[in-house]
């Protein structure tokens, strides 16, 4: 049976016409082939698509980007930029990209440790080996025209018994011309056996122009593991992005994700994880809190494949004005997987009547002997607690913020790195107006 | 210090109050009593302002103010206090901060300077000497998982932090142990002063031998029904309220 889905025609062979001119080295050929193969047949997400149902974010490119060039580095980046979207007190291995481009200048790593190379410098066949094999073209489209457009390509590497005492901190700065460019960072992280790291990414814009974001990470954890990988996002509010970020983590090893949305046009975040060993666990933590018109959706996914492993799952959500939140949580347990664990939570508070949430979680179970939970919750803001703290004499908006703050709470405690637990503190605190904790 | 005159309130549409009418001078204390469901939290909440009760008649004066004009923090901020019926627990909340918070805005309205951390903790602590409350009930979030007569003794603590002009305490002897009991009323004694007040809401003459009140009302459908001293609770201790409520009958028919 054929189905025909109609999808985005037009854009698709806008980009495909775009980027058809990219250079590319022997190995990277085979990607962009596969990736145009798959795009000329099945096209981005049509409106209304059911993967992108309340996402429609083919239309928003659409709708916001004229041009689909490349945005080449901005001239604007100087050490100044980078200094003032530092997190304060951390100390860190700094890699900063300049619209997708690594600026060397800029960045500071300690190569003993962390090594980074260009994906045009890897050794023969490594690419073709594992690059696109965790996070596959045909999962969704815009893997795909990742893999037509990508243009550098960041291969970061952590040998095997390193525990790196300092975070790897990613600074995204992104900056494109008022007609809306576009930036499409590829990377792939490998990290040894019995190894230890934290990345944080930090995607700034630096001014209001509009660009389309179109990031793929793949990550492939050692075993016996364990990286911790988080992600802010306060960007722009003329900002689209699609997130795709797929984890392979083997026996004994550990991931655990954190995703703290604050502000863009529109964001998408695919969060895969492949938990393909016994004694393997994956956390995806979240909060998105929203206001204005800016829209986050989060598609996770979490795939049980042998016994005795687990995966936990907590995404809050707060949203304020027009804006809207997206939760897609699936878990998928294998035959196989017999003794999961698998919890799954999303709770959202909504503080406008023109806020929006859609929160759907999605269980498949082929095992019988699993521990499987989820639940889901949208609400106001608990007028009785409210009460109680402002008939002690604090002002509405502090006890509001106080509320709030707590229910976020519980989503940044699970950040193990204490400093940038603090600087995503302050941006909550900031957001809510209350600076008391 | 308190006058309510002719005071109506309802919720969602049912009217509670029916015409109170109380006036509390600074030094009393007021026993008010009744039978469940007579609107004596009714009363307390909308003394307090919650927002869920319409005030459809009447008015209420706090030391000169419009009291129904005023937002909840305001009402805090002037003295009054309403120790809960059941208080809530707010989990995440830190009980440490939020006290701070509220005893700092309270401060601050009166145009007195913050309290810095050090002198907050000495404040603290010698609060809880006289509420005799564990310090490793305040380390956790707000209430959360506090028994009963924790949660009771947070609010005279609370209380004890705020130094309220008027404090309405809504049965927070109820489930209280005979110890515990005394604790709290010690507490309460403690706090009286020649410029506060206190409306006791409570359901046991028990409670009033440790607060000794100078006058004793009953609450009954909404509305005061009958005042006197302190032997009207000893009277109702023994008769119950099926008496009053013959009576009330007797002047509607
Ligand atoms: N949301 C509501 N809608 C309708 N009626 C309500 C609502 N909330 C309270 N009531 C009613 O208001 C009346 C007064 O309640 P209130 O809590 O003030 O009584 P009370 O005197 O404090 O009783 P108790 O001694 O049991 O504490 C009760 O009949 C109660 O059922
Ligand atoms: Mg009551």
């Amino acid at each position: 049976m054929t189905t025909t889905t109609k999808h985005s025609d037009s854009l698709t062979s806008t980009l495909l016409e775009a980027y058809k001119d990219i250079q590319f080295t022997l190995a990277a050929s085979s990607l962009r082939n596969e990736g145009r193969d798959l795009l000329q047949r099945i096209g981005l997400p049509a409106n209304k698509e059911e993967e992108y149902k309340f996402t429609p974010i083919s239309k928003k490119i659409e709708g916001t980007i004229t041009r689909f060039s490349h945005a080449i580095p901005s001239e604007n980046v100087d050490q100044k930029t980078v200094d003032e979207n530092l997190i304060p007190g951390l100390d860190c291995h700094l890699l900063v990209f300049n619209n997708g481009k690594l600026e060397r200048n800029l960045s500071n790593f300690d190569t003993s440790v962390l090594s980074l190379i260009s994906f045009a410098d890897l050794l023969e066949g490594k690419m073709e080996e594992q690059v696109g094999k965790i996070a596959k073209a045909n999962k969704d489209p815009f893997v795909a025209l990742n893999q037509v457009a990508f243009q550098e390509g960041t291969w970061l590497e952590v040998a095997a018994k390193t525990v790196l005492e300092k975070p790897v901190y990613i600074l995204q700065l992104i900056q494109a011309t008022q007609e809306g460019e576009t930036v499409h960072p590829r990377s792939y992280i490998q990290v040894g056996k019995n190894a230890k790291v934290t990345f944080i990414e930090n995607v700034v814009s630096l001014d209001d122009s509009p660009y389309f974001l179109n990031g793929v990470t793949e990550i492939n954890v050692g075993e016996n593991s364990q990286v911790d990988f988080y992600r802010v996002q306060d960007e722009s509010k003329a900002a689209l992005e699609v997130n795709n970020t797929e984890i392979n983590v083997p026996r004994d090893a550990t991931f655990n994700s954190a995703v703290i949305s604050l502000q863009g046009k529109m964001i998408r975040n695919n969060l895969s994880i492949n938990l393909l060993d016994s004694n393997s666990l994956g956390n995806m933590y979240g909060i998105y809190m929203l206001n204005g018109q800016t829209h986050v959706d989060n598609h996770t996914n979490v795939d049980h494949t042998m016994p005795h492993a687990e995966s936990n799952e907590l995404y809050k959500g707060i949203l304020a004005d027009h804006s809207r939140g997206v939760f897609n949580g699936k878990i998928f347990v294998r035959q196989d997987a017999q003794k999961t664990n698998a919890f799954q939570q999303n709770n959202n508070i909504l503080l406008s009547e023109d806020a929006v949430v859609n929160t759907k979680p999605q269980l498949e179970i082929w095992a019988d002997d699993v521990k499987c939970s989820h639940g889901c919750t949208t609400g106001q803001l608990d007028e009785e607690a409210l009460f109680y703290l402002r008939s002690r004499g604090i002002s509405k908006e502090n006890s509001r913020g106080m509320l709030l703050y707590a229910f976020a709470g519980e989503v940044l405690e699970k950040i193990n790195n204490e400093n940038f637990r603090d600087y995503c503190i302050g941006l909550i605190q900031q957001r809510l107006g209350t600076h008391y904790a | 210090m308190l006058s309510i005159k002719n005071l109506h309130a309802s919720i969602e549409g049912t009217p509670i109050l029916q015409g109170i009418n109380l006036e509390v001078k600074a030094g009393e204390i007021h026993a008010i009593m009744g039978p469940n469901g007579s609107g004596k939290s009714t009363l307390a909440s909308v003394l307090a302002g919650r927002e869920e009760y319409e005030v459809t008649e009447g008015e209420v004066f706090f030391k000169g103010k419009n009291l129904l004009e005023l937002s909840p923090e305001d009402r805090a901020r002037e003295g009054v206090f309403l120790a809960f019926q059941y208080p809530i627990e707010i989990p995440g909340v830190s009980s440490t901060n939020f006290l701070r918070t509220a005893v700092n805005q309270v401060r601050e309205y009166r145009g007195q300077e913050p309290l810095d951390a050090v002198k907050f903790l000495s404040l603290m602590k010698e609060k809880m000497k006289l509420v005799e409350i564990d310090q490793k009930l305040l380390s956790r979030s707000l209430n959360e998982g506090f028994s009963g007569g924790e949660k009771k003794r947070n609010e005279i603590f609370q209380m004890a932090i705020l130094e309220p002009t008027l404090a309405i305490l809504d049965e927070t002897d109820s489930g209280l142990d005979i110890d515990a009991l005394k604790v709290v009323s010690n507490g309460v004694n403690q706090l009286k002063s020649k410029d506060n007040a206190t409306i006791v809401v409570t359901h046991y003459q028990r409670l009033l031998d440790y607060i000794v009140p100078d006058f004793v009302h009953v609450l009954y459908q909404g509305r005061i029904v009958k005042s006197g001293t302190k032997e009207l609770a000893l009277e109702l201790e023994e008769k119950g309220y099926d008496w009053i409520k013959e009576e009330v009958a007797g002047h509607t028919v």
